[in-house]
């Protein structure tokens, strides 16, 4: 690419920035809202446009459902909404495709045994079966031998009911969900440094910055929409350094391009810290007056010098030292990242290192200065917050601390006795399965069979117990391997709220009513609750009813929701919590008093040592295998396979591959680790470091890449070390096919969204294969 | 280049096809995208391009000059619109005219298809599908002045060279500052038609 002319200083005095207007690219462009449709759409529906949001990342999008005059989702139409100005991108624009998808679950379906095919049964004889193997099992093992597993694409009110209905309706202490592989180590982080888990910052700052460090996040695939913010940013001026193994779209046009070996992330950020210290570029004010523990973080950053850290991340010492004063010097700089720092097994240090480094230089809590991390879910913040996380109650809460304890058994109604004491992490639970610690279990909003790290392991703890149910709207590999599987609504069917990357929390609205036989999961959830004799706790006839209850117990916490209604959200687009009263605007920008929510209010630094990742490197596996997303799907695709669009853009996974090692583009490349073995088509590009190869875990074995990698977990976060581990590749004969995606029985996954699925090519690009590359 | 229009930046496209997904969601041709997304770099870097159609000011729009039905019209603000579906024949001299590869045929219907700046939409003030969501900003719609405005220091070129032929554009594309004045390159010269060698 061209160089850009920099003139930083020169270009902000000719962009006036209006928030309220951020980010720029749309502000001539006009919302279809308010014009009837019959006016200017050719298909006459007597359609209505419903304001509502993606049901995918983080970033949550504004978008209108459009709604046909007989009451159905037919279609999509841009929203003006100012976290995305009318944005979208592609998974967004194909999401209303599932609302009527004809591979939509409408029956309970159930069978006794495994080797028995399901049938469909009806919502009764689903429900009393699976309390009385709730009783069965809980009677002979205890309460602890039954667990729930939920997820954080669920509304914040589902999240809510999933940590109540475990603990107060189950009273079993097994409850966890699957942010567990997603947010936990930024969580874990943020809880340390700052007492509160959330970005510092909101969206918008991004265009105020000087300089954006971008860590372990494939911004232009994961968060396509935000990608508007880093332009912004960089059109008035600011500098770009990306850090990813792989030269992402992003990272190709960044001012600095560090290409790390995976799993080096915290010797770099620490070096890079060295570098400052060395070269004075520390904000000692700033760090007397906010920060405790910088002796030790100064001692341990000493053990790191350029030439040391240059030879653990496989880059050059003179680029951590042009990192360092690009960060260091910019007056206002930011870093954001994602999944590439945090899945490791010290991901919580990986995000702590980041942490260190703005704090040092002074680089929080100002505009366009501070921290962030993006959530992968489109709950992913929202959906850690109130009490589905094995060790937190609502408001987020402690689960091990008495007041908190209290607190919430009185706002439950319960003796508190009665409630469990904190569990297990979701791999930990699948450990107990196979141990048979856990019987029972019921998965809602989650597909752990493509989701979770070494699927052996996976497959064999949830074919170890006597009982599992499952919630969804499509059948999930995992669904498929069930008892019981209840279908319920999609985010278009229901009213609630989630809660985005910046933790503003937003409103989704109800489009369409479910199609006949769908129930919402707060009524299942509900219903189960009544029939194990815990319905006097479990009276909500909506979300509405569980938003009031949550908005309660969170009052007085640091993740204050009290002050957010529904009709305000409504009527603002969104409040970033806390938000403690009705008359609140909420807290897009944390820690401008310079105080953290530590009783000190200080931010507590931690030293932080690295150590390699757990799975060694030896001659059999000199090699790091490294996973990740692509932009046309979406975590575990039990979604986004199903959707004609987006298997037509990326059909299949691959494996990313340097030319180093004589690999032809399409060529079958078998990978090895000490898990197991799968066969992809190699996508041959310098894209990549040559000791590393690349594969999109969203596909289910024989191409799961999750087949491949290891179950070793961060000891805090208990996160899995996903972006890292040991192998090799080999030459083979033929490639593993993908299969078609589970469905009900008497069904065929619909044809045509599958007509490109056994493509035995690799995409042209990561991001799929161009146009002209599809038949 | 028209006045307000479409501006393409290949330097920002991050290649997620949200265009040619949002293209597929307009009414008058559900389910077909008539975007172009191409990865240029194949092998080397994920660089990619969107096409859409340039709507040719100059001297007309081949296409539609060579249009044996005169299927395919230009409107007086400089849109060239998609072939009259009462008109067209499916005869693909629109394909093979058109300079930079945008009309498809729709075999089946044998009907040409080729985007005509998402008239329904902004004969409402609406922006076309594909820039309205494009999330970088790599189709962006608006006027060269609101580009400016929110680029500084950007340039844009509506003139393009093919051998001797020049073609100037109602769509202009970002080009390097440095290469403004002169036209884009916009392919290889034809050296050979037939087995004859046409390079004078």
């Amino acid at each position: 690419m061209t160089a850009r002319p920099r003139a930083a200083a020169d270009r902000r005095t000719f962009i006036p920035l209006d928030p309220s207007l951020a980010p720029p690219g749309a502000r001539a462009f006009r919302d279809a809202g308010g014009i009837p449709a019959d006016q200017w759409h050719a298909d006459q529906n007597g359609e209505t446009l419903v304001p509502t949001h993606c049901c995918f990342c983080g970033v949550q999008c504004g978008m209108y459902l459009r709604v046909d005059r007989g009451g159905k989702v037919f279609g999509v139409e841009p929203r003006n909404h100012d976290i995305n100005r009318m944005r979208l991108c592609p998974k967004g624009i194909n999401a209303y495709q599932q609302v009527n998808h004809p591979d939509r679950l409408t029956s309970p379906l159930m069978r006794r045994s495994r080797e028995e095919e399901f049938r469909e049964v009806s919502w009764d004889e689903a429900l009393d079966f699976t309390v009385s193997e709730v009783e069965r099992i809980q009677q002979a093992h205890g309460k602890d031998a039954f667990g729930l597993l939920g997820g954080a694409s669920l509304f914040s009110e589902k999240t809510y009911l999933v940590g109540k209905f475990a603990r107060v309706a189950l009273k079993t202490r097994h409850v966890d969900y699957n942010g567990r592989l997603c947010m936990v180590s930024a969580a874990g982080a943020n809880k340390l440094a700052f007492g509160i888990d959330r970005a510092g910052n909101p969206f918008s700052d991004i265009l105020l910055t000087d300089c954006l460090l971008i860590a372990g996040s494939n911004v232009g695939e994961c968060f396509p929409v935000m990608t508007q913010y880093v332009w912004g940013a960089r059109d008035r001026g600011a500098s770009l350094i990306v850090i990813d193994p792989r030269e992402t779209a992003i990272a190709r046009t960044a001012d600095i391009h560090v290409a790390l070996k995976p799993g080096t992330d915290s010797a770099f950020f620490t070096s890079v810290l060295h570098v400052v210290i060395e070269e004075g570029l520390t904000d000692e004010n700033f760090l007397a007056a906010h920060a405790t523990g910088w002796e030790e973080v100064k001692a341990k950053a000493a053990e790191y010098p350029p030439s040391r850290a240059a030879a653990i991340c496989g880059v050059p010492a003179e680029q951590i030292v042009q990192v360092a004063r690009a960060f260091a010097r910019a007056p206002r700089a930011m870093a954001w990242h994602a999944r590439g720092i945090e899945h490791h097994s010290q991901g919580v240090e990986n995000c702590l290192s980041v942490i260190n480094l703005c704090t040092a230089t002074g680089h929080i809590g100002r505009p366009g200065a501070g921290y962030g991390t993006l959530t992968g879910q489109g709950n992913g913040q929202g959906g850690r917050e109130h009490g589905q996380k094995s060790d937190l109650l609502p408001g987020g809460r402690s689960i091990a601390n008495e007041e908190h304890r209290r607190q919430i058994c009185e706002i439950w109604g319960i003796e508190e006795t009665e409630l469990p004491p904190a569990g297990t992490s979701m791999m930990e639970m699948v450990w107990q399965m196979q141990r048979r610690e856990i019987r029972g279990l019921i998965g809602i909003c989650n597909n752990p069979f493509v989701s979770l790290p070494n699927y052996r392991v996976v497959k064999e703890g949830y074919d170890a117990i006597e009982f599992h149910a499952q919630f969804d709207f499509f059948l999930s590999e995992t669904a498929a391997n069930a008892h019981v599987v209840f279908p319920v609504t999609t985010w278009a069917e229901d009213e609630g709220v989630m809660a985005n990357a910046e933790a503003r929390v937003v409103k989704h609205n109800k489009a369409q009513d479910p199609p006949p036989g769908v129930r919402t999961d707060t009524w299942v959830m509900c219903e189960l609750a009544r029939r194990l004799g815990a319905g006097d706790k479990f009276d909500f006839p909506d979300s509405r009813s569980v938003f009031d209850e949550l908005r309660v117990a969170s009052a007085g916490t640091v993740n204050d929701y009290y002050g957010i209604t529904y009709e305000r959200l409504e009527e603002t687009g969104g409040i970033a919590w806390p938000c403690p009263s009705t008359d609140h605007p909420g807290t897009p920008r944390l820690f401008e008093d310079g105080k953290t929510s530590h009783p000190d209010g200080k931010i507590h630094l931690q030293a932080v040592a690295w150590h390699p990742p757990m799975d060694p490197y030896d001659d059999d596996h000199p090699m790091s295998l490294t996973t990740g997303r692509t932009v046309a799907h979406f975590l575990s695709g039990n979604q986004t396979r199903r959707l004609g669009a987006l298997v037509e853009q990326t059909p299949r996974p691959w494996v990313e591959i340097h030319p180093s090692h004589g690999f032809c583009n399409g060529e079958p490349v078998r990978v090895v680790t000490r898990r197991g073995s799968e066969v992809f088509p190699a996508l041959v590009t310098e894209a990549i470091r040559p000791d590393t190869v690349f594969v999109p875990y969203h596909w289910p074995v024989p191409t799961a890449a999750n087949a491949l990698t290891i179950d070793a977990l961060d000891p805090r976060s208990k996160i899995p070390e996903y972006k890292v581990c040991a192998c090799r590749v080999e030459h083979a004969e033929r490639i593993d096919e993908v299969p078609a995606p589970p469905v009900a029985p008497g069904h065929v996954a619909y044809p045509q969204t599958q007509v490109s699925r056994t493509d035995p090519l690799p995409p042209t690009a990561p991001q799929g294969r161009g146009t002209s590359e599809r038949s | 280049m028209m006045g307000r229009t479409i501006f393409i930046d290949p330097g920002r496209c991050i290649g997620c096809q949200a265009c040619v997904s949002a293209c597929r969601e307009c009414d008058s041709h559900r389910g077909k995208s008539m975007i172009h997304l191409d990865y240029t770099d194949e092998g080397h870097s994920v660089a990619s391009l969107p096409t859409v159609c340039m709507h040719c000011e100059d001297p007309v729009a081949p296409c539609a000059e060579v249009c044996p039905a005169d299927a395919i019209l230009v409107t007086a603000d400089g849109v060239v619109q998609q072939a009259d579906t009462t008109r067209c024949i499916g005869c693909a001299n629109c394909v093979n005219a058109c300079p930079f590869g945008v009309p498809k045929i729709d075999l089946q219907a044998k009907l040409q298809m080729k985007c005509n700046l998402c008239y329904d939409r902004t004969a409402y003030g609406l922006a076309p599908m594909c820039a309205t969501v494009c999330p970088t900003g790599a189709l962006f719609y608006g006027t060269v002045e609101e580009l400016q405005a929110e680029r500084p220091g950007v340039q844009v070129a509506d003139t393009f060279v093919f051998g001797e032929t020049e073609v100037r554009t109602g769509v202009a594309m970002v080009v390097p500052a440095e290469r403004v004045q002169w036209p884009v390159p916009g392919g290889l010269p034809v050296v050979e038609i037939n087995g004859k060698d046409v390079r004078r």
